[in-house]
């Protein structure tokens, strides 16, 4: 890779990674608030540990962002490869686009409205249905970016030569789309996990369905605690040891 | 794909379309609905130059912000993209985990840094490079600032789909025929990654446009962008009916734009045979 | 990777279950600010009635009004709102009349409290906090004492870009019409216009508009003069004691927290018994003490230490005199002109 990319490549981590440190660094203030500095402490942590709305909450959000993430990414990678193949529909690509373009308040309200309407009774799992939604377009844009550029003469020579469909699909294409599928996985994850305003409207009444950012916002009325900072770190401390071993044990399957 | 067209279909269109039903009624004394009377008053309402002038600053913040994060964003996808490839999804996994944390604690992290007080003003001063504390906070520049750097890692990962099987030997067989770096990107890899660019800016734009904790508090509240208009209609002022007279505009408009784009999109990057 | 999908399923499934189940037990289901009640409130309340209680948060009196317009209160019980919003969702129906024989500890009330401009008797509404807004300052920072609303809105020029005010519409906006000698509640077109005009040169001094962290600004210097509530100034004062309030001599709007009961509840007996547990003694008097807010509960502040009220002087005024002060109430039809009055105020560059 030539220097000058790699210095770009470094400059942006840096930047991406920079509040993310101070937050870190705050999260172990002795002081409450992020105005004055009192000491390195781990007592927030502590504090943390022992909240069990806290916790909750964000067992809650990991659990929504799977499902959501998993649902969408099938349902959306699905429509990319539909929609690639067939005759291009102005109407469909309005269809795909408008939950990117929809306000999410207007999301909000119109799915809880529906939900009351037809008497569905909300809980995490609305939430999940409610997120799919938007991920399906991020989704299906994701992978039909490079379905563009896809060579499908693979795919005729493969059939040419004997293999049926699933195993084309399987050996072929499959493998060779996979990275695009999992940076839309990645994208749908990341937009679930920190979504309020969708979540808080059709989540169930009650603890049991608060999300982490529902918890979060509430919580921010007292100013961002370094209780809060020691949130938003393990959340991503979790998230790293998952990826972590997920890696791992990726190399090991391949092996 | 039937079931992707089927959920959206049955969980954003047809409870969307009550929401935006909603248009051509009043809003009821204290915030529900007057059915009485169907009206384009709302319509009428929406035409004030005052709301023209919200949409036309949040896109024109919004555009700042797009480009800004494409000049970052695909530097970094490309830089991903000639990495090794066991170390790929690594390196695309590290660019999205700051996004798992929560908004508004990164948001609140970013106040922290630009603050008059804060460490980048105290950073500069010390080394002698300004002698006041910069404005950088509570106005537009933080606003975009924090556009910019929440929503640069969505461009990551569309440029990166796309370029991801780019095939190598078109940029090869370019240098190869004589032509410099540059002119190799700007004819040949560009137009290639078309899609993938066209799909970050999308993201890019309409997430800013629609973003209103960013102008709330990195703008001070100073700002009004079209997201803080809508929430306003829809949870201040209940007026769930003009709340939905501007977002079908809003919508419209977007529709009007994304379509642009996606021709643009398809001239620009042909068809791969 | 199936074998992964299959787990996943399960506890999917079993998640949905748990869902489920919960809703079987006698419970009462509250929606309230973070930290607003005890930790330790379900424990208590359990302990004294039997029943389970479950909390719910929302950050903001909006948006838990949005929620319930679009469900109809679907799963809550008990919200607390502020009073203009008690008063709406009593007029959408969308409440259960409080019933005082199943609320004994309402007698704990001042009688002033059961006078309120918005529901005089009580009859949809419980108070649980009140207090006034008014100007928060660095007795140390700003070179004269401030006295009138005027203070804030053309700010000397020492403290120019030092000043906030609160950003949620009808506050914004009773700093105008207070300053005006107007009604907190006015919504013609022609005041509406001057409070615009003179907010709007107000902007341009301020350095933000803030609802939660105006106090930490105090502490830390960015702000001098800040707009805010008496209870939040408290929390100031708490960490710098140079820091006071004061009720400018235009007045100030008063500000009353309170307790419904939803049409949509399952369990409204569960809920009269909650608020009538909120309304003891002890419950008033951890109001006071950790949230440092006036609480309308006669018997709670007749409990609290009384070294609170030299440490926060806005906490001792009478109840004789907040009642001087006009409650903010809903504007029904006046919202459409006042909506865009602050709109154009956000907007103003």
């Amino acid at each position: 890779m030539p220097n000058a990319l790699r210095v770009h490549l470094a400059g942006t981590f840096a930047f991406l990674y920079l509040p993310i440190v101070v937050l870190m660094v705050l999260s172990l203030n002795k002081a409450g608030l992020p105005t004055a500095w009192g000491g390195i402490s781990f007592e927030w942590y502590g504090k943390l540990f022992a909240n069990d709305k806290v916790l909750s909450a964000a067992r809650n959000s990991f659990v929504v962002a799977l499902f959501a993430t998993l649902i969408s990414t099938v349902i959306g990678t699905m429509l990319a490869f539909g929609v690639v193949r067939a005759r291009p529909s102005a109407t469909r690509d309005a269809l795909l686009f408008a939950p990117m373009i929809i306000p999410d308040i207007v999301l909000a309200i119109a799915l809880l409205s529906f939900f009351t309407l037809i008497k569905f009774k909300l809980g995490l799992h609305s939430i999940v249905l409610a997120h799919v939604v938007f991920n399906i377009a991020f989704v299906c844009a994701v992978v039909r970016a490079r379905l563009q550029s896809f060579d499908w003469s693979l795919v005729e020579v493969s059939r040419d030569l004997g293999a049926s469909a699933p195993t084309t699909f399987l050996r072929i294409t499959f493998p060779l789309v996979l990275p695009s599928i999992i940076a839309a996985a990645l994208l749908a994850f990341t937009l679930s996990i920190d979504e309020f305003i969708i979540a808080y409207f059709t989540a169930g009444a009650g603890q049991s369905s608060t999300t982490l950012p529902m918890q979060i916002y509430a919580m921010i009325r007292f100013g961002v605690t370094p209780e809060i900072n020691a949130v938003a770190t393990i959340v991503m401390g979790v998230s790293f040891v998952l990826v972590f071993l997920s890696q791992r044990l990726n190399r090991e399957a391949e092996a | 794909m039937a079931p992707g067209v089927l959920w959206l279909l049955g969980l954003m269109v047809v409870p969307c379309l009550l929401i935006f039903l909603l248009a051509f009624f009043e809003r009821g004394t204290y915030g529900g609905i007057d059915w009485n009377a169907p009206t384009l008053e709302n319509l009428k309402r929406a035409a004030d130059p005052l709301y023209l002038t919200i949409f036309w600053d949040s896109a024109r913040i919004a555009l700042l912000a797009t480009i800004l994060a494409l000049l970052i964003g695909y530097p970094a996808a490309y830089a991903i993209s000639k990495a090794q490839e066991k170390h790929q999804t690594a390196l695309l996994f590290l660019a999205m985990l700051p996004f798992w944390t929560n908004y508004l604690i990164r948001t609140y992290a970013w106040i922290v840094l630009l603050n008059p007080a804060g460490l980048i003003n105290t950073q500069l001063m010390y080394l002698g490079l300004v002698k006041e504390p910069l404005p950088l906070l509570y106005n537009e520049f933080a606003v975009v600032l924090g556009l910019v750097y929440n929503y640069t890692p969505f461009v990551i990962l569309a440029v990166f789909s796309s370029l991801q099987r780019m095939d190598p030997s078109l940029p090869e067989a370019s240098r190869d025929l004589g032509a410099g770096a540059w002119t190799t990107f700007y004819r040949i890899t560009l137009p290639l990654t078309a899609a993938g660019v066209a799909a970050g800016a999308a993201f890019v734009f309409v997430l800013s446009i629609g973003n209103f904790i960013t102008p709330d508090l990195l703008g001070g509240g100073k700002l009004q962008m079209v997201g803080n208009l809508i929430y306003d209609q829809f949870l201040t002022a209940r007026d769930w009916p003009f709340g939905a007279t501007l977002s079908g505009l809003l919508i419209a408009i977007m529709m009007i734009l994304l379509f642009a784009q996606a021709v643009a999109a398809n001239r620009a990057g042909g068809r791969h045979a | 990777m199936f074998k992964s999908i299959r787990t996943m399923t399960a506890a999917f499934a079993f998640g949905l279950l748990a869902t489920v189940s919960t809703a079987l037990a006698d419970k009462v289901v509250v929606s309230n600010w973070d930290g607003y009640m005890p930790k330790d409130m379900a424990e208590k309340f359990k302990a004294a009635t039997g029943l389970d209680l479950e909390v719910a948060v929302h950050a903001t009196n909006e948006e838990i009004m949005g929620k319930v317009t679009a469900s109809g209160g679907e799963g809550f019980d008990v919200l607390f709102v502020s009073s203009p919003f008690a008063e709406a969702l009593n007029k959408l129906q969308l409440l259960t009349p409080i019933d005082p024989a199943k609320i004994p500890n309402l007698k704990n009330l001042y009688p002033e409290a059961t006078q309120l401009q918005h529901d005089p008797g009580n009859t949809f509404s419980v108070p649980y906090a009140w207090g006034t807004t008014g100007l928060c300052y660095r007795s140390d920072v700003v070179k004269t004492e401030p006295t009138s609303w005027n203070d804030l809105l053309t700010p000397a020029d020492d403290i120019k870009g030092k000043t906030t005010m609160l950003a949620t519409d009808r506050w914004l906006m009773a700093a105008g019409f207070l300053a005006g000698g107007m009604s907190v509640n006015t919504a013609d077109q022609a005041s509406l216009d001057k409070v615009r005009d003179q907010l709007i040169a107000t902007k341009k001094t301020l350095l933000a508009y803030d609802d939660t962290t105006f106090y930490s600004k105090l502490v830390s210097g960015e702000a001098a003069l800040v707009h805010a509530w008496d209870g939040w100034c408290n929390y100031g004062i708490a960490e710098n004691d140079k820091i006071k309030y004061v009720v400018p001599k235009e007045g100030s709007d008063l500000w009353v927290d309170t307790m419904v009961i939803t049409k949509a509840a399952k369990n409204p007996d569960g809920a009269a018994k909650f608020i009538d547990f909120v309304l003891s003694a002890d419950n008033g008097k951890w109001v006071v003490e950790n949230i440092m807010y006036k609480t309308p509960n006669k018997a709670g502040m007749d409990a609290i230490d009384k070294s609170m009220l030299e440490k926060y002087p806005n906490m001792a005024i009478a109840p004789a005199d907040l009642l001087k002060y006009e409650q903010l109430r809903d504007l029904g039809d006046g919202m459409k002109a006042f909506s865009k009055t602050v709109s154009e105020i956000m907007a103003a560059k």
